[in-house]
């Protein structure tokens, strides 16, 4: 049985899709089945972060209104051939998600692949929740900025309520994944700083992604950045990220620091 | 221009016991057995707040309207409406009521028939002192969260975040941060505490007495910190 993943955060904009790309194609490198299953229906994104815009004939939604095999509607990358997408409809909303219809796919998903990756729409709303709903481990990406951080709180709060884990009564596993982190800004105070976050929020820390021009290049062709450019700076955080994931112990550097953290942070639990 | 005035605005959560009509229908009957009633206790209805329980009952805003009016006629004025489609509510009718909670009859129908002289005239139920209540929360409040407790005391292992609350009708205590609102002695308890790891909260309220974050010491801000009421001041000092 695969594992399945929820990339959240409640505020748009920080680097959901982009970390979800990312994450899924770093551990499709090491010969792992993964697919990445876009949520946001309306509003999809993941696709052209793929490069894979120009290949979606059915999705998510046609899948669950049974219109489509699931088999049809996924997407097998042209680089990497463990890697699928479930891309979202553009011109549905996402009342057409079903709870029963988002049951059947994700059963069916995770019989199939090592790693189902959910990226979750912004926001709080249906589409965040039903992403978030199947999800044996969440990774909450947030920034370094006070509104990131309390709209991810807010999400670390409705996925100990509003998820299949929760009302099992079992405890989620929550991951923290800190983007555009700016080493300068942090030091002049512009920025929170690691350990503000990460005492706000309280959950263990993932990984740190360093603000960077790559990650931008690397959506704008079409490709996640793990893909593009594997020696860049935050492919190399991305790399560590999804190591950490699949549970190896790796030390987690402060971009801008030259000791490492991890005695500090990393095997520290959630207060 | 008037001059703004100092002092805080209290709000409170207070309970109150209200007596709930249950009319049936057609309410013509109902009013002459209503009558006879009152006519047997005269002032019952007086001066007490009444609920309207129309739960079940096939009416509009029309019929409604003519029993408040009815009701009124005989001095029975009907604070508000339990039970009722929010359709036939409205401007001009009272507004909605909801989770109350039945008590004895006892307690409802004694208590007109003048002051109890002596202590054995008490109703038997009032004589059981209830135990004080505690909640414990092993884990942070985030934000969004809102942990209501009336009954009685709040320890929080964890920090309450930015907008999430806790509202109790006793102490609240919070080993962590404090970045929400604590809300203490929220049914009306004026010894009622607030103690924290951590002060940065938004809001801070003892008994109806609420202090927001710019009224708070900046010395204080970070620090543990025990707040408590000094007659209609909140006093906020270091814990050692």
């Amino acid at each position: 049985m695969g594992k399945v993943i929820v990339v959240t955060s409640g505020k748009g904009g920080v680097g959901k899709t982009t970390s979800t790309a990312a994450l899924g194609a770093a551990l499709a490198q090491n010969g792992d089945k993964v697919v990445v299953v876009d949520f946001d229906v309306g509003l999809r994104n993941l696709d052209l972060v793929m490069g894979a815009e120009r290949r979606v004939v059915y999705d998510l939604v046609n899948v669950i209104q049974g219109e489509a095999k699931l088999t049809q509607a996924l997407i097998r990358d042209k680089r990497l051939d463990t890697l699928f997408l479930l891309p979202a409809s553009q011109t549905r909303d996402k009342d057409n998600l079903t709870t029963e219809g988002v049951d059947r796919v994700i059963t069916e998903l995770k019989r199939v692949f090592d790693w189902v990756i959910c990226d979750s729409p912004a926001g709080i709303e249906r589409g965040a929740t039903l992403a978030m709903r199947h999800a044996d481990i969440a990774v909450v990406v947030t920034n370094p900025e006070v509104s990131s951080v309390r709209d991810s709180d807010r999400i670390i709060g409705l996925l100990d309520s509003k998820t299949l884990k929760a009302e099992r009564g079992e405890r989620m596993e929550k991951h923290l994944l800190l983007t555009r982190y700016d080493p300068a800004r942090a030091q002049r105070g512009d920025m929170l700083k690691v350990e503000d976050v990460l005492e706000i929020l309280s959950i263990p820390l993932l990984g740190i992604i360093p603000e960077s021009m790559d990650v931008l290049r690397a959506s704008n062709i079409g490709a996640p950045v793990t893909l593009a450019d594997a020696r860049s700076v935050p492919a190399l955080a991305y790399f560590e990220a999804a190591r950490r994931l699949a549970g190896e112990i790796v030390p987690v550097t402060v971009p801008g620091e030259k000791r490492g953290i991890f005695g500090k942070f990393f095997g520290r639990k959630a207060a | 221009m008037l001059t703004p005035d100092s002092r805080s605005i209290r709000i409170k959560g207070r309970s109150f016991l209200a007596v709930v009509l249950t009319p049936d229908l057609p309410f013509d009957d109902w009013l002459v057995r209503l009558d006879d009633l009152a006519s047997r206790s005269a002032g019952f209805f007086l001066a007490r707040p009444v609920v309207l329980d129309v739960a079940g009952l096939e009416i509009d805003r029309t019929d409604l309207k003519a029993l408040i009016a009815a009701l009124a006629e005989r001095n029975v004025s009907v604070m508000s409406i339990e039970g009722a489609r929010h359709s036939i509510l409205g401007p001009g009718l009272p507004p909605a009521i909801k989770g109350g909670r039945p008590v004895s009859e006892d307690a409802v129908t004694r208590e007109p028939v003048a002051e109890p002289r002596n202590a054995e005239e008490k109703p038997a139920t009032a004589a059981v002192p209830q135990p004080l209540q505690s909640l414990i929360i092993r884990e942070p409040v985030r934000s969004g969260q809102s942990v209501m407790f009336p009954e009685g005391d709040v320890t929080v292992i964890g920090s309450v975040a930015s907008g999430a609350e806790v509202i109790a009708g006793g102490s609240i205590h919070i080993y962590g941060a404090l970045r929400g609102r604590a809300m203490a002695g929220s049914l009306g308890n004026a010894s009622a505490r607030i103690f924290c790891r951590k002060l940065e909260a938004e809001l801070i309220a003892i008994d109806g007495i609420y202090k927001m974050a710019d009224d708070m010491d900046p010395g204080l801000h970070g620090q543990p910190v025990q707040l408590w009421l000094d007659g209609e001041t909140i006093i906020a000092d270091t814990l050692i």
